[in-house]
């Protein structure tokens, strides 16, 4: 084990030249994935914000009595799709009305009966703000007698629904390109290392080695340059983060776990492209 | 211990590197292997250390039929050999020591055991004083002797030497053909394949003579007693 973490280190100091090129072609190839992943990820954030508005209005009967409303209020309250039911009484409407509604301030003002109706705000739990969630959900509140109208924006959420689909699929083909890019971009660059060492390792099968002594430290190699690509890549990623959140727009960074995903990725990847080139590489010798 | 029995190798369809070889070659013997470039001196060696196979027939290393052998049983076969080559074959970034430490270290030899097995296999060679020198701080002949080293240090049955002088001037030539008759001398078997015939013919060793790939002569069968005397 320690002649195989020898052998590994070994290679980096008699090839510096190759190893600092291997690590900075696997860092700029997961740099375009991770760069990719932040898009999509501050995407996702931006359609959530615009999701959380995602509302059903049930408008009351005039005259249902406050018991009953507090009775459904917590009857819809069950419901699993349901995060928060607001019971907004008539007076509560008014005053809202005048407060958002600036421009009918006068008209407003001079009323002797309130024409608004008392409403519950239902809000909606993450995973069920979509078009079909909404539509089961605006159906099963139809069925409180004292529910007068029911209102959700469908051409608003049908348009949103759509826009998540598209980003959806654009994202996976457009994330699954980069990724195969860059598995073939850090396979070809292992494969050189293992080429370089060519005549090393014909040296090694004539003493005697055995293919699983010749591969271990190509593996070691090809997964710590992996490693060491991908945390470069975190770090350009996380450079072009702050730049665009300081000169464009508040956008976020990966959590840690997902930073060290895209570490790992590269180390697998590393690990996985050295065993492909050296077992290619020993089969031919 | 090695034993060849009708033999052929043919690397494409029209071309036999070997044809119909057949010997014996028995423990702690030295034996020459020569003929033209081209004859088949560096296939019978590449059979012997199971770089190639034979098309037909046998090839017997040391109680190993060599196309029989699983590529995982391979090493074990190349650990019982030592191997020499005309272009010296060491690794340029080693030191001499560290050159020779490789070839036990794939074995998994325990450390404690490396360095002074090295150190006695660079002494054997003279190479004891450039244990720290690179290859390209070494003449020809001193890195020759790095390569004798290294296929000494684990104890061979067998050298074999595939024109090891090939690149050495005259008297780097003789010393490292005279390190390979002392190493003969103290039990090891010696297989050089060469065209040196000077060398051959100042010594009482077995040859065999190979050209187009047969066996045109082998001292030991066709004048057997008699030493190397070619025809």
């Amino acid at each position: 084990m320690t002649l195989t973490v020898r052998e590994a280190l070994l290679a980096f100091r008699r090839a510096p030249l190759l190893s600092a090129l291997s690590i900075t072609t696997i860092a700029f190839a997961l740099f375009v994935v991770g760069l990719f992943g932040l898009v999509a990820l501050n995407l996702r954030r931006a359609l959530m914000g615009v999701e959380e508005r995602v509302e059903i209005v049930v408008y009351l009967m005039r005259g249902t009595p406050v018991e009953v409303a507090t009775m459904a209020i917590s009857d819809i309250q069950a419901f699993p799709e349901v995060a928060e039911v607001r019971y907004v009484t008539e007076d509560e409407a008014l005053e809202r009305a005048r407060r958002e509604l600036v421009e009918f301030q006068g008209l407003l003002g001079d009323l002797q009966v309130n024409p608004l109706p008392a409403s519950l705000e239902i809000s909606l739990k993450p995973g069920f703000r979509d078009t079909e969630h909404v539509r089961q959900v605006a159906e099963r509140l139809q069925g409180f007698r004292f529910a007068e109208d029911i209102r959700y924006g469908r051409d608003w959420l049908e348009k949103l629904d759509r826009l998540r689909d598209i980003a959806g699929i654009v994202g996976l083909a457009i994330g699954a390109a980069f990724a195969v890019a860059s598995i073939i971009i850090i396979g070809t660059t292992i494969r050189m290392g293992v080429l370089h060492r060519s005549r090393e390792i014909a040296i090694m099968r004539l003493v005697g080695a055995t293919d699983g002594f010749i591969r271990r430290p190509f593996l070691l190699e090809g997964a710590l340059k992996g490693a060491a690509g991908g945390a470069l890549a975190v770090a350009l990623n996380y450079a072009a983060y702050v730049t665009v959140d300081r000169l464009v727009f508040d956008s976020v960074f990966y959590e840690p776990p997902q930073a060290l995903l895209i570490v790992l990725f590269g180390t697998a990847l590393g690990f996985a492209a050295s065993a492909v080139s050296v077992r290619r590489h020993l089969k031919r010798i | 211990m090695i034993r060849f029995t009708n033999v052929f190798k043919a690397y494409s369809r029209n071309v036999l590197a070997l044809r119909d070889v057949s010997f014996h070659i028995a423990k702690g013997e030295f034996v020459f292997l020569t003929g033209h470039s081209g004859a088949g001196k560096s296939t019978a060696l590449k059979l012997i250390y199971a770089e190639e196979f034979p098309t037909s027939g046998e090839v017997r290393v040391s109680g190993y039929v060599t196309s029989q052998l699983k590529r995982s049983e391979i090493p074990r076969l190349r650990r019982r050999l030592g191997i020499v080559f005309q272009d010296f074959r060491l690794l340029e970034d080693r030191t001499a020591e560290e050159n020779v430490a490789f070839a036990l270290e794939v074995t998994g030899a325990r450390r404690s055991t490396i360095g002074p097995k090295v150190m006695r296999v660079l002494a054997q060679v003279g190479l004891a004083a450039k244990a720290l020198a690179y290859p390209r701080e070494l003449s020809g002949g001193e890195q020759q002797r790095v390569a004798i080293a290294r296929a000494l240090v684990n104890d061979p049955l067998v050298l074999l030497a595939d024109e090891p002088t090939g690149n050495l001037d005259e008297r780097a030539a003789r010393g490292v053909f005279q390190l390979l008759r002392d190493i003969n001398a103290s039990g090891t078997a010696v297989i050089m394949a060469t065209h040196n015939l000077e060398l051959v013919r100042q010594t009482p060793y077995r040859v065999i003579e190979l050209q187009e790939g047969a066996v045109v002569y082998d001292s030991a069968v066709d004048e057997p007693g008699k030493g190397a005397v070619l025809p």
